[in-house]
């Protein structure tokens, strides 16, 4: 150590000292920036966490906007004496539970509870002037009310047509893609739910957990389930898109179809034969469900115009309406065998109900698929508009001729195939019927999507019965879901 | 200063009373007045022992004292709440002991500035402290763990009802003995034998009191299972180190062990990955081993910018809000805007201890004002880093703030020997004209001239 290190006094350490300052000094600023990352950056995301109770304790103690049905509350707060302060009630609890979901202090929130909880907790930045003013005035702030497309006639007769069968149904306004019905069953009440008082909620709850019929479950878009025939539609599609074919041109359809690269075979539904027995057209094939015509037409088409067309109704990507709607499948790289297969709605393909009536929808819709919707307006607690839903289009899955060729060949399916079950006497409805197996020894699901009027739709509804609804194994989507599908039709032209 | 720290205190009490109940509560008046004679015995011992001391740092401490015990009464009303609701008996209160915890905080703040009247009469018990101090620092270990444990962490003397943690004691001795010891053996630490990538390295023989430091240090670890005391020690150990010996060297050979002592922790011992792994993933652990962690930050989420008001909030929520997670309480109930405040006041006492350094002219005084400064910032820094998920989580107090009497009275302790040196430092017969001192935390090192 030379002595021109030393300071003046004698004292060795000034400089080092310094340095341990400027350490202590960094590692405080380390901290305040620290904590404005934590305080501020991450707040929202802390907030919205799904671990964190706290605020949702806060979000009991205000109002929490109500979710409106055709200008009645389906789910609203009522003012109590408990710590919690307000109780969410749901006046039809069971006939909503599919939209609503519940909100519940030990469970959280589901549904549009969970989806549009900023708004309805009226924490939205879209409320955030309402907020100031509240503050300043020294109001209690107050949620925003969301109004939705839901048609409670629709809804009505899609909870009664299903009847507590597992099962789902979806109407669509073809033209707009808004929601008009969406009911999932079993249904369940929410209000046991959202109660204040811990052991009967957790008693509710798992009491639904147990039941083996999953109510909690939202089947319209959460589940998916093969087609079946109901995907013919999609392979029709293809065919009449691809130019090579016109729903008069005859494909092979005989008995049974020897599926390529493998020992197995195709048959029809209780193993009839198609037109002559050897041939058929299109339409005739699409009327009468004819399995071997449809099966070779997917396999002429082959794996990637089949995939192609899919992906233009929707296949493969998920939705939020803003509940989240799970992908619908269509098999990547599927060989030829499996082709056969998916063009008649079976192997892996894969839909929601949601998926099945936005198909029929496309093709009511002149070919243009619009984005699905629930929510029509968005209102601030003092029911000034915010927001009012923008139809836009995710697509063209088919030309309009082609559309407006499917939809005459559905016609036939309902006046002279097997969709005659959705018949409205003096409105032509368009449809097509699926009978989909999923599991060997299981009854098929039975699924019925259409739309009326067939020259100007104004409902498209997907109607799906899991297992047919235990009417055993001649159980199909003519019989069992094409009824649904007409109530529901009904209601939304009556009104 | 005083008076206004005082103010606050009263004034943060009639805001959590006046959020919970709608009413002033009507014992404002009596608990300001306890406060503020504690506060003036306090001020007037130092007027007359240490007459030159630093005139900022008692009201800085005065503030966060009566701060802490605000918010720890604020705890207690929320504690009561909940127990009601429950149906259970009501917890007695903490407040009223951490009162008293504070009185005799005040006592041996003013026993130390009593007793020693001049800093460098510590430096003959050198050997003393380091003896007690590790005695301390052991004796959680040795003993069984009914006496010892606490939540997993054997850190505590446990008589009856009666607990207490010798850490904080041992603290400051060894922070004596470290001065002392490197005062005498300075010129030994400073021999550097060869160069290596640009740095002093010493020779091997003498790294060994680094490692017998480190060795301490790791056996704090792995025998009471404390990272934080671990880590606070071994810091402060090797910042006096450099500062004793000016040797850069020691900083990286101190951070090379500390590496590789985390190292072998972490694949070691189940508690250390625990710690990391809440750290790195708190969501994986959102119910178990990262509960804690992530409620105290949902609660600085809460309070964001402006915080809830005092009484306002829920900080109750959080495990242990009125010791290791009372940061999570300031941050929830006082904001952005009261944290930094409180950061800020952690972070001037550091530096008037640091500046009382600076100023003091022997090196025992000056190591001494290093160690107890360095000591109390890196703990703020472990303790409200590890909150706020800057670093891993590990079990300190919060000076001052949190609730616990061994650590309350140790940090009283701790500034009463401050403000000794600082009194030492700026004692005008003995020292240059002192112009503008006092203003800035770290001025420019004045010109002195030899006496």
């Amino acid at each position: 150590m030379s002595a021109a290190d030393r300071t003046p006094m004698g004292t060795p350490m000034g400089t080092p000292l310094r340095k341990v300052a400027v350490a202590v000094l960094i590692g405080f600023l380390l901290l305040l920036v620290n904590v404005n990352y934590v305080q501020v950056v991450q707040a929202k995301s802390l907030k919205n966490d799904p671990h964190n109770g706290r605020v949702l304790v806060q979000q009991f103690a205000r109002p929490r906007g109500p979710i409106v049905v055709g200008g009645t509350s389906v789910a609203r707060s009522v003012k109590t004496a408990d710590a919690l302060k307000y109780l969410r009630v749901y006046p039809d609890g069971e006939r909503y539970a599919a939209v609503t979901g519940f909100y519940s202090f030990i469970y959280g929130a589901t549904g549009l509870e969970r989806a549009e909880n900023s708004l309805l907790s009226g924490t939205d930045d879209r409320l955030a002037l309402r907020r100031l003013s509240a503050l300043l005035t020294g109001r209690e702030p107050q949620g925003g009310a969301v109004v939705l497309t839901l048609d409670p006639k629709a809804q009505k007769a899609a909870v009664e047509g299903l009847g507590g069968r597992r099962g789902a149904v979806v109407a669509l306004d073809p033209g707009t893609g808004a929601i008009l019905a969406m009911a999932s069953s079993p249904s369940y009440d929410p209000n046991p739910l959202s109660t204040h008082n811990g052991p009967s909620i957790r008693a509710a709850y798992q009491k639904l957990l147990a039941d083996p019929d999953a109510p909690l479950l939202n089947r319209a878009i959460s589940s998916t389930y093969p087609p079946g025939s109901l995907f013919k539609v999609v392979t029709a599609a293809a065919a009449l898109s691809s130019g090579r074919y016109t729903p008069q041109t005859r494909v092979p359809a005989p008995t049974t179809l020897d599926l390529p690269q493998t020992t197995k075979s195709l048959g029809n539904f209780g193993g009839e034969s198609c037109g002559d027995g050897r041939t058929d057209t299109i339409a005739h094939a699409l009327q009468i469900s004819c399995n071997t015509a449809f099966a070779g037409l997917g396999l002429s088409l082959g794996a990637r115009t089949m995939a192609a067309q899919a992906a233009a109704f929707g296949l493969g990507k998920g939705y939020s309406v803003p509940l989240p709607v799970a992908p619908s499948v269509y098999p990547k790289n599927a060989d030829p065998p499996s082709t056969a297969q998916a063009a008649i709605g079976q192997f892996d393909v894969r839909i929601t109900p949601l998926q099945a009536a936005m198909i029929v929808a496309a093709v009511a819709n002149h070919g243009t698929l619009m984005a699905p919707y629930l929510i029509q307006a968005v209102k601030a607690p003092d029911l000034s508009t915010l927001v009012v839903a923008k139809p836009h289009k995710l697509g063209t899955p088919v030309t309009p001729q082609v559309a407006d060729q499917l939809t005459a060949m559905m016609q036939l399916v309902v006046e002279r195939g097997t969709g005659r079950a959705a018949q409205i006497p003096g409105i032509a409805v368009a449809g097509k019927t699926g009978t989909a197996q999923h599991a060997t020894g299981e009854p098929p699901h039975a699924w019925f999507g259409g739309f009326a009027p067939a020259d100007s739709p104004k409902v498209a509804v997907a109607v799906l019965v899991e297992d047919g609804g235990g009417a055993g194994s001649d159980a199909t989507g003519g019989r069992i879901a094409a009824p649904i599908a007409r109530s529901v039709m009904e209601a939304v032209l009556d009104g | 200063m005083l008076v206004f720290a005082v103010v606050v205190v009263a004034a943060a009490y009639v805001n959590v009373g006046y959020a919970r109940t709608g009413t002033i509560p009507p014992d404002t008046a009596s608990y300001a007045a306890a406060l503020g004679v504690l506060f003036l015995i306090a001020h007037l011992a130092v007027r007359f022992l240490a007459p030159y001391a630093d005139p900022v740092l008692l009201p800085l401490v005065a503030l966060l004292n009566g701060l802490g015990l605000v918010l720890i009464h604020r705890l207690d009303l929320a504690e009561a709440d909940r127990a009601r609701q429950a149906g259970r008996a009501v917890p007695r209160s903490d407040a009223p002991l951490q009162l008293v915890w504070t009185a005799i905080g005040v006592a041996l703040f003013i026993a130390t500035l009593l007793v020693v009247r001049d800093h460098r009469r510590l430096q003959r018990f050198t050997y003393t402290a380091m003896a007690a101090g590790i005695v301390l620092l052991l004796i959680p270990a040795v003993l069984p763990g009914r006496f010892s444990e606490v939540n997993g962490a054997r850190i505590w003397i446990r008589v009856g009802g009666l607990s207490f943690q010798p850490g904080e004691a041992a603290k400051i001795l060894l922070i004596i003995f470290f001065a002392g010891y490197f005062v005498a053996k300075r010129d030994l630490l400073s021999l550097m034998s060869r160069r290596v990538v640009g740095l002093d390295v010493p020779r091997g023989r003498d790294l060994g009191p680094v490692v017998v430091a480190w060795l301490a240090s790791v056996a704090v670890l792995v025998v009471e299972r404390d990272l934080g005391t671990s880590l606070l020690f071994f810091g402060i150990f090797v910042a006096m180190l450099y500062v004793a010996t000016r040797k850069v060297s020691w900083v990286a050979i101190g951070a090379l062990l500390f590496a590789g002592g985390a190292y072998l922790a972490y694949h070691l011992f189940g508690h250390v990955r625990d710690r990391v792994d809440v750290w790195l993933h708190p969501f994986r652990y959102a119910s178990t081993t990262g509960y804690q962690l992530l409620q105290g930050l949902f609660g600085l989420a809460n309070g964001g910018v402006f915080g809830t008001g005092l009484g306002q909030g829920r900080p109750d929520i959080v495990p242990f809000a009125k010791s290791d997670f009372i940061t999570a309480t300031i941050g929830e109930e006082l904001g952005l805007a009261g944290l930094m405040a409180v950061l800020v006041i952690f972070l001037l006492i550091s530096a008037r201890g640091l500046r009382a350094g600076l100023g003091v002219r022997d090196d025992f005084g000056r190591l001494l004002a290093t160690g107890l400064a360095f000591g109390f910032a890196l703990q703020v820094f472990v303790v409200v880093g590890g909150v706020t998920r800057m670093i891993p989580l590990t079990g300190l107090t919060l000076p001052f703030l949190s609730y616990g009497g061994s650590s309350l009275v140790a940090n009283w302790v701790l500034i009463a020997l401050l403000l000794r040196i600082s009194s030492a430092a700026r004692q005008p017969a003995l020292s240059l004209p002192v112009s503008g001192a006092g203003t800035a935390p770290l001025p420019p090192q004045r010109q002195a001239q030899p006496r």
